[in-house]
């Protein structure tokens, strides 16, 4: 039995995979290899959901769950925080310009030539 | 009327100090010590900026700072009556003055910290759902994403997070010797040294001296890292990394850089001491400058203490 942060991930990656929004019984016969509980895959859409991953709405009976972002906006998030997370660095609107430029950028390429020359 | 007065030099002295200690190059042969400097100097002239003008406020109680704020309190709330004399308006403006720069202080740091902690849990959770392991790299998180960074989330359960986009810029000792890097920082926990400098930054956002600071203390963190990583690792290889880091920069997409790259300069000067290493400074210098840093970090308390 994996952690709950793993079963939280492979819903993700399902719900992720689906063109469409989808009930937890789909989600349910899509990871039906790992035989889990139909209550435990509603346990988990429900963590996500008040998380703030997932979006419901009502279709019939069920409901229906679709991504509030998809994958790579929480990446980009990611990439972007782990450039204010660099130190110093004041504010996080002065974070782009922490970018080496092209002119220091050449600078910086031909040390690296030299090193790999020696 | 000497504890203010000398609670007053030392603040000046601390901030001349620090204006001088910017510009100070033997730091890069000794960044830990360099650290612990000016975590000091920080620690100081906080306390005694704030301590002398309530030293000079809460004279007439004849207590010293502590103790008169105490009875200061205490006959704020008994109606005035334990009140040694009346005030004159220079000292209430000090006692203003010095309570609300004292509050601003940890407030600031306190609000740093919580934000700080914020930011890292959001972080984590995303981590959880949109990273994942990869065989070659055991025990770091993967982030499919081109750009290059490599950085690490601080805290008790500490990961270290690259993006594939690293994995492909990098030769694999070129990618021991970042990951070598960023263990240091979560083993040495630098997030809590530069954690403080930020706040004072956020603080008196307007002030050359604390960016210059605050800049100066990142830079000798990524030292401090790159000398405990060059132990376990290729020092020449950790430069180049440092290089492809900064060049991979260049490419208009949105990257990430090294828990490390910052401008030019700042790399470059960290290539060259991994290329060219400078002896470490003394022994003996390194200890005087610790027996310094703790001396001055216990004056301002000391004086905070005594009465007159």
């Amino acid at each position: 039995m994996k952690g709950l942060g793993e079963l939280e991930r492979s819903i993700m990656d399902i719900i992720w995979a689906q063109s469409s929004p989808v009930t937890a019984r789909e989600v349910g016969r899509l990871i039906a290899d790992r035989d889990l509980a139909p209550t435990t895959v509603m346990t988990v859409l429900d963590r996500l959901t008040r998380k703030g991953f997932l979006v419901r709405t009502r279709s019939g009976r069920a409901w229906r769950y679709e991504p509030a972002e998809s994958r790579d906006a929480y990446v980009a998030e990611l990439m972007l925080e782990a450039l204010d997370m660099t130190g110093d660095r004041s504010a996080a609107l002065t974070r782009f310009a922490q970018a080496v430029s092209g002119s220091e950028a050449e600078i910086l390429l031909r040390a690296l030539s030299e090193l790999e020359d020696e | 009327m000497i504890a203010a007065a000398a609670l007053a030099i030392l603040a000046v002295v601390c901030a001349i100090g620090a204006w001088r200690f910017t510009h100070a190059r033997w730091t890069y042969r000794a960044p830990h010590v360099a650290i612990v400097l000016w975590q000091a100097l920080g620690v100081t002239w906080g306390l005694a900026g704030t301590g002398a003008l309530l030293a000079y406020a809460l004279e007439p109680y004849r207590q010293g700072v502590l103790h008169g704020l105490l009875s200061f309190v205490h006959s704020a709330f008994d109606g005035g009556y334990d009140a040694p004399g009346p005030y004159d308006v220079p000292r209430i403006l000090a006692l203003i003055t010095g309570l609300t720069a004292l509050s601003v202080l940890v407030v600031v740091l306190l609000t740093a910290a919580s934000q700080t902690l914020r930011a890292r849990r959001r972080h984590r959770v995303l981590l959880a759902l949109v990273s994942h392991d990869d065989p070659d790299v055991p025990g770091v998180r993967v982030l499919d994403h081109p750009g290059a960074t490599a950085y690490c989330v601080p805290g008790l359960r500490s990961q270290v997070v690259v993006s594939a986009g690293t994995l492909k810029l990098l030769s694999p000792d070129e990618l021991t010797a970042v990951l070598a890097h960023e263990s240091a920082h979560v083993r040495e926990r630098h997030d809590l040294v530069l954690l403080p400098f930020a706040a004072l930054h956020r603080a008196l956002p307007w002030s050359r001296l604390v960016r210059l600071i605050q800049s100066e203390v990142g830079l000798l963190v990524e030292m401090a890292a790159d000398d405990a990583a060059r132990r376990y690792c290729s020092p020449r290889r950790l430069a180049t990394a440092l290089l492809r880091f900064g060049t991979a920069g260049s490419v208009p997409a949105p990257q990430g850089t090294l828990g490390a790259t910052g401008t030019c300069d700042t790399v470059m000067a960290r290539v060259q001491r991994l290329v060219n290493p400078v002896p470490d400074l003394p022994r003996r210098i390194r200890y005087a400058i610790v027996a310094f840093s703790v001396t001055l970090t216990s004056s301002a308390p000391l004086l905070w203490l005594i009465p007159h």
